[in-house]
């Protein structure tokens, strides 16, 4: 609730004021969220990584050809996370793993959010055969094992970031989607929906006014959830060598160290950090999910 | 324009359910005009709220609907879609009960109040809307920088205020006030009532106020519609159908009130036995018999017909008039 306004402010000037305090309340309550900021910084780290990586680390550094260290060297003063097997830095490819785990982890979960929400908010809004039809499709993306399909799909596209990117975003809407129609029945039932319609509201109306703002705050902190099973499928898929296989990720890393038996040879610095790295991305979007739904979700707010 | 601002004509609503039809509403026949309150009174279940929503031809698609309702001498239950929309709110707006449901809850109410402008005169900016939410707040007596608040943070007699400011929003002539002040105390009651009524005498609109509190209806009202079972069983000015009632239902109805400084009244046998009739196997003859202590048994085989008695008023009763 805001102060009493000046009068000499125009209504827009208002609307701008209150905005901005909206926001500023908003940062204020989410600073407020230790697990959340931790999250967040951690996050922050890893996407300047990403954008700085030509800075930190020179590209030259991923090609075999001109690799400098030797053949699963420890970590030391030259190379702070040791080699792999072809002789380049860890760390040099980890910074540049980066890049590709989070681009395609969120290139994968716009994908998946704006199907899921589409598909479950025209589901739970018409009960009709367009309703059942889109129902029983989420239903049956749903039953389909993820990873076979994701493998075919990923073979018969053929190896790329975005390939990657549409293939893990068409496979992980059908939880979205259901989640959304959910709540989209039980709003809908809602009086202020019959109000909606009673003020001479249509359909487009009652579903872009009223429909979605309500689901939004799951949208965002289910979001947050796919965003993590993006990352997690990434790097499955490059584990298992559909990934594209010019570009490093961290599941690529794993695949090699893998297949070179860096686990046999005690090589734990071949293993250990690309996989905390997918640990600490996945934990930290969590937390930032759960202090954002706290935040965004106006009913939550009051009850604190 | 002629013909008055609403004419409800022979309606009948049914639901049809798994357990067999329900007829909610049953031949009612009412009118409302400018700058009038038009009382319904009736227990739960006797149809109160279907009429209300049936005027706005909101009733659920199962309801099977006939005879005609016209605003402004339009016929709301045969229009096209889009003549409808534009009835909606612009022609007749409707004040719901429960308004806390009424809101949505992750809207600030201000944008809430202005929604029934954006969708119906889309070319207003922004800034004559928002100075029309003010004034519209102001005119049902909210400060104006309350449009920033959410639903919750504001009191019942406010939402229900808001729900007012709402209803008034396109300048409607015809106000469906659907149990206004259920839900909330008698202080605040008696408020949201005044506001109710200051807007019938300012702006000349036409108002159907529907509640279940006769003595409110009576305070309020010009005329009041005493319903039972889904029919009208009586209609005439409101001070007359409360201090004389001519249906022994409305007779009850009234009853049930007391009266301060009236002993009479204290001692009376007050209230009502029984419950009020399974709507799908009504009983033959009046619906009302089987709960009335008048009741003949000539009550008991045909349907008493709705029939005038005296100036403006009418009873649906066949010993109006007898000892």
């Amino acid at each position: 609730m805001s102060a009493p306004q000046p009068s000499h402010l125009t209504a827009r000037q208002l609307a701008r004021q209150r905005r901005s305090t909206a926001w500023r309340e908003g940062w204020r309550q989410f600073r407020g969220h230790r697990s959340g900021m931790v999250g967040l910084v951690v996050l922050t780290v890893f996407v300047v990584l990403a954008v700085a990586a030509p800075v930190i680390a020179d590209a030259e550094g991923l090609s075999v050809t001109r690799a400098t260290g030797g053949v699963l060297d420890p970590p030391s003063s030259e190379f702070w996370l040791g080699t792999d097997d072809k002789g380049r830095s860890v760390l040099t490819l980890l910074i540049w793993g980066t890049r590709v785990s989070l681009m395609v982890g969120l290139l994968a979960t716009v994908i998946s959010m704006v199907i899921g929400t589409f598909v479950g908010l025209l589901s739970g809004y018409f009960s009709g055969r367009t309703g059942a039809v889109l129902f029983r499709l989420t239903e049956w993306f749903l039953v389909i094992p993820f990873l076979p399909l994701a493998i075919v799909l990923a073979t018969v596209l053929g190896p790329s970031l975005l390939t990657i990117a549409f293939v893990i975003g068409v496979t992980s809407w059908p939880g979205t989607a259901l989640l959304i129609r959910s709540q989209t029945l039980s709003i809908k039932e809602r009086a202020y929906l019959e109000r909606a319609r009673a003020l001479g509201g249509g359909r487009w109306h009652q579903i872009s006014r009223h429909i979605l703002p309500n689901v939004m705050p799951m949208v965002f902190a289910n979001t947050t959830l796919t965003v993590t099973i993006a990352i997690l499928a990434e790097t499955t898929l490059s584990f298992l060598g559909l990934g594209d296989p010019t570009r490093i990720s961290w599941g690529s890393m794993l695949d090699d160290a893998y297949s070179v038996g860096a686990i046999t040879t005690g090589s734990w610095w071949f293993i250990v950090p690309p996989g905390m790295c997918v640990v600490l991305v996945v934990l930290s979007f969590n937390l930032v999910g759960q202090a954002l739904e706290d935040v965004l979700d106006p009913r939550l707010k009051a009850r604190r | 324009m002629t013909g008055p601002l609403l004419s409800v004509q022979g309606l009948s609503v049914t639901y049809r359910t798994r357990e067999g039809d329900v007829p909610a509403v049953r031949d009612v026949d009412l009118t409302v005009d400018r700058g009038e309150i038009v009382g319904v009174a009736g227990e739960s279940g006797c149809g109160k709220s279907t009429l209300a929503s049936t005027v706005l031809r909101l009733q659920p698609p199962s309801a099977k609907v006939e005879g005609r309702v016209l605003v402004r001498g339009a016929d709301v239950l045969t229009m096209s879609w889009g003549d409808l929309r534009a009835v909606r709110w612009a022609g007749a707006s409707i004040v719901f009960q429960g308004a806390l449901h009424s809101l949505n809850p992750v809207q600030r109410v201000g944008r809430q109040v202005a929604e029934p402008m954006v969708l119906h005169e889309p070319s207003l900016g922004r800034d004559e809307v928002d100075r029309r939410v003010g004034a519209l707040l102001e005119q049902v007596g909210m400060p104006p920088e309350r449009a920033a608040a959410y639903p919750h943070q504001l009191s019942g007699g406010q939402r229900q205020r808001v729900m007012i400011a709402m209803a008034l929003a396109c300048r409607p002539d015809l106000v469906i006030a659907d149990e206004p002040t259920t839900a909330l105390d008698v202080m605040v009651q008696s408020q949201v009532l005044e506001v109710l009524s200051g807007l019938v005498s300012d702006l000349g609109v036409g108002m159907m106020l529907i509640s279940h509190d006769l003595s409110v209806l009576a305070d309020r009202c010009d005329r009041i519609a005493v319903m039972y079972a889904g029919r009208v069983v009586e209609v005439g000015a409101a001070h007359e159908v409360f201090t004389r009632p001519l249906h022994p239902y409305a007779a009850a109805l009234s009853a049930a009130f007391p009266r301060i400084g009236d002993p009479a009244a204290r001692y009376a046998p007050a209230g009502l036995g029984g419950d009020p009739p399974d709507l799908r196997s009504l009983p033959p003859g009046c619906s009302f018999a089987p709960r009335c202590a008048r009741a003949v048994a000539a009550c008991r085989t045909a349907e008493p017909p709705l029939e005038p008695h005296g100036a403006g008023r009418s009873a649906a009763c066949i010993r109006v008039g007898e000892p």
